[in-house]
């Protein structure tokens, strides 16, 4: 077994344990700092996979600052322990499992013979992931898009200061 | 390393995900389990760009994914701080986060 | 179309004109300038029916085309007008006798208020105004509009007045009764369309030997029931006598003198088509024959003076259609044209006397009124004296006419036919003596208010008791005169085929001058007899309470055939229409409409409840979408 393959399933069982604790943990702290756990394994499946740069932002943009964001949003409603009373109702407890469970083992059905028989290549000179590769993609094919992305992030901004801001 | 195997962790992601949506009241938890979700889509798209390295002959081969991802990122980033805003001033309003109180319509 | 016959079309026009009038200008026109308008018009028709007349007299008949009323590939009905020796004939009696009736209307309607006044001579021009149509039409189209538009109109005038809802079910039963006969005559209508593509009588009465015996016994019975409908006769006469519910001159107008005698017309206009179906020339004999007979009956046993005068129509109105059914269609005319003097003399003179009683209709409550009334008496006794058949009053030349032709087919028409003129004198009789002799047996109050009535209706009376007189003279039997019978030759060319036809078939009889003696010696010294003993017996008439028995009761009621149709036709009927509306109706479609909507409304309110307003049952229903959605593409 490869070093490779070792940190596969490594960071596979980080990021599904995460994952499990974010859904099953009570108190939303807590769940955030799997999601972020969870996070950070992906990143190290983005690195695996020669995306070097994304691996980066995903821990700066997602884990840093909008995990932090939303850690900022439950310290300020002050919600770090479950302060409703657990689901009531227990079918939608089981519906919701059973309706995952069910997606997941359709999905898979449906998707195991898709690439079967397909390995990923080991490459040594991955320099796709890397920053200077998707600047200049970035910069000249996706320029438009890009710059489309700005506005939208502008008008994100004036969205939520106008959503939070008291009514006038 | 088979292909199938990152195709069944992005869907091991995604499903839980998608239970921790139904299940789960907690409108910020609720969110937390769609940003999951599209973390098991970028981790599927990175898969699949470094699947198609090799294939293509082109400099930029496998990077369009990236920059897909890239993308994803950028949307995702914009609705969290649009949807955290909606929860806060969904708080302001209910002193709840809990989705079921948002059923004022039915009445 | 330069013929002076072309301007016919004013005849129907005043009427129709004086109708317009009266009718929109109901709230303000004052009574006199209504009368006079309503009166005004008809006489204007008349002199011009009598030019009409003398130039058809002339020689000079004419089919006027003013525009095609119905135009299609196969079928083209033209708005025309027929003027022959028939038409004319009736457009004299309709608006003479007409006018004289809206003369006297203006006074015996004088207590109605303006408005209805002029509604009421509104209602009585377009009367007018359809009859002239109906008498006009040179098809069968024609004459149907004009058939329709005097039922309407009769209608509308037997509910005159409609507050009372006795008069309003009279007039319902007119109505209907008149349209089960009305079905019949469209059928025939739609028939002789199917089968020769016209209804102008010309071209019918050309093509009549191109249609097979089947056709023409199938369109001449169904002629015949529209007829029954229209002249009241068995099974279909029950309408008439309830009629008199009407104004007293509306019963004299519509239901004496014109619009019952649209069903003779009818068949003298169709004679050729008749002589052709004997087998439907015997039906409306015996027909016609039941019908005198059974109303006769009746006509023995009323007490309202009006009621005795409709059945007494009734009685003679079967006489005509004996006369019809026997091939007597000059009779037929003849008898319609004197009934229609000396039957709306009747009426016209009950109405007198009913207007001196103050409303009383019961011959039980009068009696003695000849010193007061003697113009009324006097052309009262005329009109009963011409009714009963005494020469040489009208109805005895009409009736022996019809009675020597009935002999000619058969004596056992004329056995009864006969024995119906005696039980007519009687009757006749019985109402006059109940009337105008003995000694009053009304109220203090009605006899201190009995008078004789004013001029407007006494001048009609006399002009009218003079036409009774002398009307039958035009028709005087061979016997008496040679050249003596002037309506028959003036008639000859209509009834050329029909006489043609029975002179091809050779069963033609003559009778000889001594038969033709006896049977007018048997009938006038019956009648006379008859007469005298009704005379006798109820000048002395004292009002009595004892309670009748057995055949005086059958024919007081009406030998129960109101009671008969109500319980064959009209309950049954009835309990269908429940049936219909209490279980197919409420349960049926109703409840179908209402299921529909219902089951809409449980429905949503059932599916409502999945919209329970709860996020995360919202993103169940969606992924178990996706779920469905994902087996249905993989594995279906």
């Amino acid at each position: 077994m490869s070093i490779t393959q070792i940190l596969f399933w490594l960071l596979s069982a980080v990021a599904v344990g995460g994952a499990i604790m974010v859904v099953a943990s009570k108190s939303p702290v807590h769940s955030i700092l799997f999601l972020i756990i969870t996070f950070f394994a992906i990143s190290g499946h983005y690195i695996l996979l020669n995306a070097q740069f994304l691996a980066i932002v995903n821990i700066i943009v997602y884990a840093g600052a909008i995990m932090v964001l939303f850690l900022f949003v439950v310290m300020l409603m002050n919600l770090n322990e479950e302060s409703a009373p657990p689901q009531k109702n227990k079918y939608i407890l089981y519906g919701g499992t059973i309706a995952g469970a069910s997606l997941m083992l359709v999905l898979v059905a449906a998707l195991k013979q898709s690439a079967q028989g397909r390995h990923l290549m080991e490459t040594n000179n991955g320099t796709g992931g890397l920053i200077e590769n998707l600047g200049k993609l970035l910069f000249t094919d996706y320029v438009f898009p890009f710059e489309i992305s700005s506005v939208l992030f502008l008008s994100a901004m004036i969205g939520a200061v106008v959503i939070s801001k008291k009514e006038a | 390393m088979p292909i199938n195997y990152y195709i069944f962790l992005a869907l091991a992601l995604f499903c839980i995900g998608v239970v921790g949506v139904l299940t789960r009241r907690n409108a910020i938890i609720i969110f937390m389990c769609i940003e999951l979700m599209l973390n098991a889509a970028n981790l599927l798209l990175v898969a699949f760009s470094k699947l198609y390295t090799h294939v293509s002959t082109l400099p930029t081969a496998g990077s369009d994914a990236q920059i897909f991802v890239f993308f994803i990122m950028v949307v995702a980033a914009a609705e969290v701080s649009v949807g955290l805003a909606i929860i806060v001033m969904m708080y302001r309003n209910t002193h709840s986060v809990d989705v079921n109180f948002l059923n004022r319509l039915k009445n | 179309m330069s013929n002076t016959l072309q301007i016919v079309w004013l005849i129907p026009f005043l009427p129709l004109i004086g109708f317009l009038i009266n009718g929109l200008g109901r709230n303000h026109l004052s009574k006199s300038l209504t009368g006079l308008i309503g009166s005004g018009v008809i006489l204007g028709s008349f002199l011009i029916s009598l030019f009409v007349f003398f130039q058809v007299k002339n020689g000079n008949t004419h089919v006027a085309h003013y525009f095609d009323f119905i135009h299609t590939a196969s079928l083209k009905v033209g708005f025309d007008f027929q003027v022959d020796q028939l038409s004319s004939l009736f457009l004299l009696i309709i608006t003479g006798v007409g006018f004289l009736i809206h003369v006297y209307s203006t006074s015996y309607m004088h207590e109605e208020a303006p408005k209805d006044f002029a509604k009421y001579f509104a209602y009585l021009n377009l009367f007018v105004f359809s009859m002239l149509l109906l008498v006009m039409g040179a098809n069968y189209i024609i004459m149907f509009i004009g058939w329709e538009g005097v039922g309407l109109c009769s209608y509308l005038l037997i509910g005159f007045w409609f507050k009372d809802n006795a008069n309003n079910d009279a007039a319902k039963k007119a109505f209907i009764m008149n349209r089960i006969g009305d079905f019949g005559f469209l059928l025939a209508v739609f028939w002789l369309i199917a089968k020769l593509g016209t209804t102008n009588y010309h071209d019918v009465f050309d093509g009549v030997s191109k249609l097979s015996s089947f056709d023409i016994g199938g369109i001449t019975l169904l002629l015949f029931l529209g007829a029954t409908g229209k002249s009241a006769q068995i099974p279909l006469y029950t309408w008439l006598p309830d009629a008199m519910a009407g104004p007293t001159p509306v019963s004299a107008l519509i239901h004496a003198a014109t619009m019952v005698t649209a069903g003779i017309y009818m068949i003298a206009r169709s004679n050729i088509l008749f002589t052709m179906a004997p087998l439907t020339q015997s039906v409306i004999a015996v027909i016609g024959l039941a019908t005198a007979v059974v109303a006769a009956t009746i006509a023995l046993k009323q007490n309202d003076i009006k009621k005795v005068l409709a059945y007494s129509t009734v009685s003679q109105l079967g006489y005509m259609f004996l006369g019809l059914g026997v091939g007597a269609y000059t009779g037929a005319v003849f008898h319609v044209m004197t009934h229609a003097f000396f039957k709306a003399l009747l009426f016209l003179g009950a109405g007198s006397v009913i207007h001196a009683m103050g409303g009383e209709q019961d011959m039980r409550n009068m009696g003695g009124l000849k010193k007061y009334m003697s113009i009324t008496h006097i052309t009262f006794l005329l009109g009963c004296l011409a009714i009963a058949g005494m020469p040489p009053f009208s109805g005895f030349f009409s009736k022996d006419e019809i009675l020597a032709e009935a002999f000619a087919k058969n004596p056992v028409y004329w056995g009864i036919g006969v024995l119906t003129a005696f039980m007519t004198a009687f009757y006749m009789f019985r109402l006059y003596a109940m009337t105008f002799l003995g000694k009053f047996r009304g109220t203090h109050d009605q006899e201190h208010h009995l008078h004789e009535s004013p001029s407007a209706i006494t001048i009609p009376l006399i002009v009218l008791s003079i036409l009774a007189v002398v009307g039958g003279w035009i028709g005087i039997p061979k016997v008496f005169m040679p050249n003596g019978h002037r309506l028959e030759a003036f008639l000859e060319p209509i009834f050329a085929k029909s006489n043609e036809h029975v002179a091809a078939l050779g069963t033609a009889h003559e009778l000889s001058h001594a038969t033709e003696y006896a049977l007018m010696a048997v009938s006038v010294v019956g009648a006379l007899m008859a007469l005298l003993y009704a005379w006798n017996k109820f000048s002395k008439y004292e009002k009595t309470s004892e309670e009748e028995t057995g055949l005086a009761k059958a024919i007081s009621n009406k030998w129960y055939v109101d009671e008969f149709y109500d319980a064959i036709i009209v309950k049954p009927v009835q309990s269908i229409a429940g049936f219909f509306s209490n279980v197919v109706e409420k349960r049926g479609i109703d409840g179908f409409v209402n299921g529909v909507g219902k089951a809409v409304n449980y429905g949503s309110r059932q599916i409502r409840l999945l919209q329970t307003g709860q996020v995360s049952a919202y993103m169940l229903m969606m992924v178990i979408a996706i779920l469905v959605l994902f087996i249905i593409q993989l594995f279906l």
